[in-house]
């Protein structure tokens, strides 16, 4: 890898603005454009570059394989969850109306955290689609291109 | 006044982006070999797009809008040479050529006629060759095991 020396450099300017942007577009998904899927993509892009200019077992050291796959659980585990409290609440599955006193604030806590959930459980499986293809024996060394 | 100037402006960047973009892509079909038609690709990344951005920005005004395109052209000003760098590189260390060179000058990298070799790239493969060895074992332990 000594002749990528300027993907190195631009990788490493270039994977705090993507984390950024995941950030933006996960929690400005209740106003407009975004949303969970789009920053869970968004958001494992920024590590999965890293992961293929430095190298899968770096990134593993962030993210080791256990972690990925509760966190693909986790999602669903918070997007049920929040269905789960509205009714706990007196409402329906996923009946948002309840968790604030005015109706409108209730469905915007709602929507922000089942989007959380979709947000995460997309990511761990773009990760964990990442590793399953990437941690695969080269078939071809570096050298012998 | 003002109004006609700037759109005045912003449309002959269109135009001149336009031609840019067009340029470009005829010189990717109708170039003789990978290097030129590298060549003709990122002249769409900085050129053609930068034009055309900078176009739809002198209509946007001094808003949110030509903020976000600032952005994109920044982002894109990063991205685009480097993956154009990083197609360049992968072609020349797999012995690619342009197609008229007389003699190779650029003989430092490609690993196949060994005696031209300057110090540098000695001691570099030296260094590499213990990692590549360990490598190729691990890898036949793991095939052993599977």
């Amino acid at each position: 890898m000594d002749h990528h020396l300027i993907l190195r450099v631009i990788t490493k300017i270039l994977v705090a603005p993507i984390l950024l942007y995941g950030l933006y577009v996960q929690f400005h998904g209740d106003f407009g454009p975004g949303g969970g899927f789009q920053a869970g993509v968004i958001f494992a892009v920024g590590f999965i570059l890293y992961g293929i200019v430095f190298g899968l077992r770096r990134l593993r050291q962030i993210f080791p394989d256990y972690v990925v796959h509760r966190l693909v659980a986790l999602g669903v585990l918070i997007y049920a969850g929040t269905g789960i409290v509205n009714m706990a609440l007196g409402g329906n599955f996923l009946d948002y109306n309840v968790l604030a006193e005015k109706g409108y604030q209730g469905q915007h806590w709602g929507i922000i955290a089942v989007e959380l959930g979709v947000g995460v459980t997309v990511f761990g499986v773009m990760m964990a689609i990442f590793y399953s293809f990437a941690g695969r024996p080269p078939s071809l060394d570096d050298k012998e291109w | 006044m003002m109004v006609v100037v700037v759109d005045i402006l912003s449309w002959a960047s269109f135009i001149v982006g336009g031609f840019f973009l067009f340029v470009g892509s005829l010189g990717m079909v109708r170039l003789v070999d990978f290097w030129a038609r590298l060549h003709a690709a990122s002249i769409i990344d900085s050129a053609g797009v930068g034009l055309i951005l900078l176009g739809m920005m002198l209509q946007g005004g001094l808003s949110l809008v030509t903020a976000k395109l600032a952005l994109i052209v920044l982002f894109l000003f990063i991205t685009g040479p480097t993956a154009s760098h990083a197609v360049a590189n992968a072609a020349f260390m797999s012995g690619s050529r342009p197609h008229d060179m007389v003699e190779d000058v650029t003989a430092e990298t490609p690993p196949k006629k060994t005696p031209s070799k300057s110090k540098k790239t000695k001691t570099a493969s030296a260094a590499k060759a213990p990692k590549a060895a360990t490598a190729a074992k691990s890898s036949k332990t793991t095939r052993k095991k599977s």
